[in-house]
């Protein structure tokens, strides 16, 4: 099986350390991970912000560049969604649009095999235990996209229990969104920043040391509001944490 | 705060206000949790649930499609059955028609049925430049008219009002409407609702032309539905002389069998109860029985524009449950006045902008006032995919194009002040369709990395204000892949 790490343009500028996470979790589990260094962006804040046709083109170059693979997998629901979700969303608009076929039998091979890291963990490779070690305590939300579009479940959970290190804490109002939204973030900032406090406020609540979520985007937003309310809570990918082992764990 | 939504300012500005009202967030948070909660539980009891909302997905789907039909049978129907029926293709013209009606039996006072259509078009306010007096009498409708406040919820008008204040707002007003509250009145809901009933059944006993909406108009008998809870709707129904009907041409369904399906969803949907406790059906009129006279007013006010949208018209499904109000985190913590509409929350955010086109400051806010987190999609009992419809007034905000006004095709100019946000955006494009780009970028951000500020200038606020900004690595990914080549160097 060839299979493709698609970081996402978030992961690859400002967080590579989940891409590395990645990299050492699928290597351990015995898949060798490929990174096509022209990939870039997979177009979803501008299809979400209503430049759709400006990410066609971007769309185009995904299924370029990752075409060829036998899956490709993204530590981002997000990302995952967008691809999975609405790519076939842009072709069937396209074609309502009068142009034709072209888009959606450029975009058709890559939507199914794209996975979502902790569904290609469980739903692909058939795993529950990664041998992961990281002895602190763990609360968990479910971003939006990685629920509701990709329709998750409980993968990422059951990912997390077969640690056996300390219990993971249930969080209060998991489902209810963070309020990053990508621009929505910065559109309407007040009502963005009150849900990212409440998500906070809730996450502490569980008395947890660190927030984990499949979602980069999602924790910078949830870690800025932490680190400006000073909770001493951190983000961290889950990627990150199901990569940590007791030789070589991660904070 | 005036009756009507003209001028409001645009939602993000809005919903500020709101954030800041502690006893509003209050308010919001604890209504919508609670029935959060007995929905989700009113849901789960039905093992086919989602079968029902497929299926009143397609009912709706199928009656949108041939609504021309439908709406020439209701007619005829409806005019067998010993009504009249009018046809009003926008508010103006559905307030005109009703007033007249209204005058016509010489009364100066109406009493209503909680409406979304009448609300929509402004017909209280129309009818008082006439000179006729519109009295609500729904308890929320009754708290909201009463503190000359507007409606922040589909359902729940009163929403964002806890017992205290509906208290005060009884004993100051009532007595200016009728009869006044009674002495020592506390704020227990018994008592408020005692208050309501006593200061209402006077209306109910005097008035002799009654005004309400529908939740469903059955095409092949003419028959006309109103769900409630409190019994309001039937004392209006049923005790005036006239009765006078304003419903949205899209409130068709072809036949009874239909409303099984909808009977089922909209009660848990809206208020988590498995059945509604009144359900109020009347065709034509019927000698000796209920009103002698009855008058029904085809509302359109944009819902043909929207209807021919092939991406939004499915917003046309909507049976008003506001079950997508109260699961949105937007919504409950902006309250539904920041929505500048009667339609507040996730379906007003995308009724709104094509039932009143995006021209105004609100309007085109309103696609925007969303983290598309899909709870409301979930939650939605006709599987209106509102995200989905978000995203596609959001590209015709930024993008115009064709739309549908007044029955003409028209080609809308992109809407202003996104100028900034398009060059970013086509600019992001660029480096994104070239790798090389983007890497020369990611570079350029890791070296002068001690340099980036805490806290961004300008519109960078919007992000820096309430959230620290996320540190950038010493190098981005894809350098350290070829570096290390993808890790096998052993380099860290």
């Amino acid at each position: 099986m060839r299979v493709a790490l698609f970081l996402t343009c978030v992961n690859d500028t400002l967080y590579p350390d989940t891409g590395r996470a990645v990299v050492k979790l699928l290597t351990r589990l015995g898949v060798e991970v490929d990174f096509p260094t022209a990939q870039t962006c997979c177009g979803q804040a501008h299809y979400n912000t209503g430049y759709r046709h400006e990410a066609e083109p971007l769309a185009r170059h995904f299924s370029d560049v990752f075409g060829g693979y036998d899956a490709i997998v993204t530590p981002s629901g997000s990302c995952g969604a967008m691809v999975r979700e609405l790519y076939p969303r842009m072709g069937e608009r396209a074609r309502a649009e009068g142009r034709g076929d072209s888009l959606a039998a450029t975009l058709a091979p890559v939507v199914p095999r794209t996975y979502e890291l902790t569904e290609f963990l469980v739903d692909v490779l058939g795993v529950t235990d990664v041998g992961a070690y990281y002895p602190h305590r763990v609360t968990y939300h479910p971003t939006c996209h990685g629920l509701r579009s990709l329709g998750l479940g409980d993968p990422p959970l059951r990912l997390l229990r077969a640690g056996g290190w300390p219990a993971l804490a249930e969080l209060p109002a998991a489902d209810d969104c963070c309020g990053f939204g990508g621009t929505f973030a910065l559109k309407n900032a007040d009502v963005s920043a009150a849900m990212g406090a409440d998500k906070v406020r809730n996450a502490v609540s569980t008395g947890a040391e660190v927030l984990c979520a499949a979602d980069n985007s999602c924790l910078m937003h949830i870690g800025g509001t932490m680190a400006r309310l000073r909770t001493g809570m951190r983000p961290v990918h889950i990627a990150e944490i199901l990569a940590s082992t007791k030789e070589d764990s991660a904070v | 705060m005036s009756g009507t939504f003209v001028g409001m300012p645009a939602f993000p500005e809005a919903a500020r206000e709101a954030v800041r009202d502690a006893t509003l967030r209050g308010n919001l948070r604890h209504a919508t949790h609670t029935i959060r909660a007995k929905r989700a539980k009113a849901v789960a009891e039905v093992p086919d649930w989602d079968r029902l909302r497929e299926a009143g997905r397609r009912i709706k789907d199928h009656t949108l499609r041939h609504l021309d039909r439908y709406l020439e049978q209701l007619e005829a129907s409806v005019t067998a059955a010993g009504g009249t029926v009018h046809w009003a293709a926008d508010a103006d013209e559905a307030n005109r028609i009703v007033a007249d009606l209204v005058k016509a039996t010489g009364e100066s006072e109406v009493v209503k049925v909680k409406s979304m259509a009448t609300q929509e078009t402004g017909l209280n306010e129309a009818l008082e430049a006439e000179g006729i007096r519109a009295y609500e009498t729904d308890l929320a409708e009754l708290i909201v008219q009463l503190g000359r406040d507007r409606p922040s919820h589909i359902l729940v008008p009163a929403i964002h009002r806890n017992r205290g204040e509906i208290r005060d707002i009884f004993r100051r007003e009532m007595g200016a409407w009728g009869r006044p509250a009674p002495d020592g009145l506390t704020d227990t809901p018994a008592e408020l609702a005692e208050a309501a009933r006593l200061h209402l059944r006077e209306k109910f006993l005097r008035a002799k032309v009654g005004i309400s909406g529908a939740n469903f108009m059955v095409a092949e008998t003419g028959t006309l539905v109103v769900v409630e809870s409190e019994g309001n709707g039937r004392m209006c129904l049923t005790l005036p002389e006239t009765l006078i009907s304003v419903v949205g041409i899209e409130k068709i369904v072809p036949t009874w069998r239909d409303l099984e399906v909808f009977l089922q969803t909209l009660p848990r949907s809206s208020t988590a109860e498995r059945m509604n406790p009144y359900t109020s059906t009347w065709t034509g009129t019927t000698d000796g029985d209920g009103p002698r006279a009855f008058h029904l007013v085809l509302l359109d006010n944009g819902r043909t524009d929207t209807l021919a949208d092939e991406v939004g018209r499915q917003a046309l499904r909507c049976i008003r449950c506001s079950a997508c109000l109260n699961v949105c985190p937007v919504y409950e913590r902006a309250g539904g006045h920041a929505y500048g509409s009667v339609y507040p929350g996730p379906i007003g955010a995308i009724l709104s902008p094509q039932l009143r086109g995006t021209g105004s400051e609100i309007d085109a806010s309103l696609p925007y006032a969303s983290s598309l987190c899909g709870a409301c999609y979930e939650v939605c009992p006709v599987a209106i995919d509102i995200p989905e419809v978000l995203v596609h007034l959001r590209e015709r905000v930024v993008e115009g194009g064709q739309v549908t006004s007044r029955g003409d095709k028209v080609v809308l100019k992109p809407a202003k002040g996104h100028a900034a946000e398009r060059a970013a955006m086509r600019a992001a494009r660029w480096a994104f369709s070239r790798p090389g780009a983007l890497r020369t970028g990611q570079r350029l951000a890791s070296r002068t990395r001690r340099l980036h500020p805490r806290t961004l200038p300008g519109p960078g606020r919007a992000w820096s204000g309430t959230r620290d900004l996320p540190e950038v690595p010493a190098e981005p990914f894809r350098d350290w892949w070829l570096r290390t080549n993808g890790g096998k160097d052993g380099a860290k």
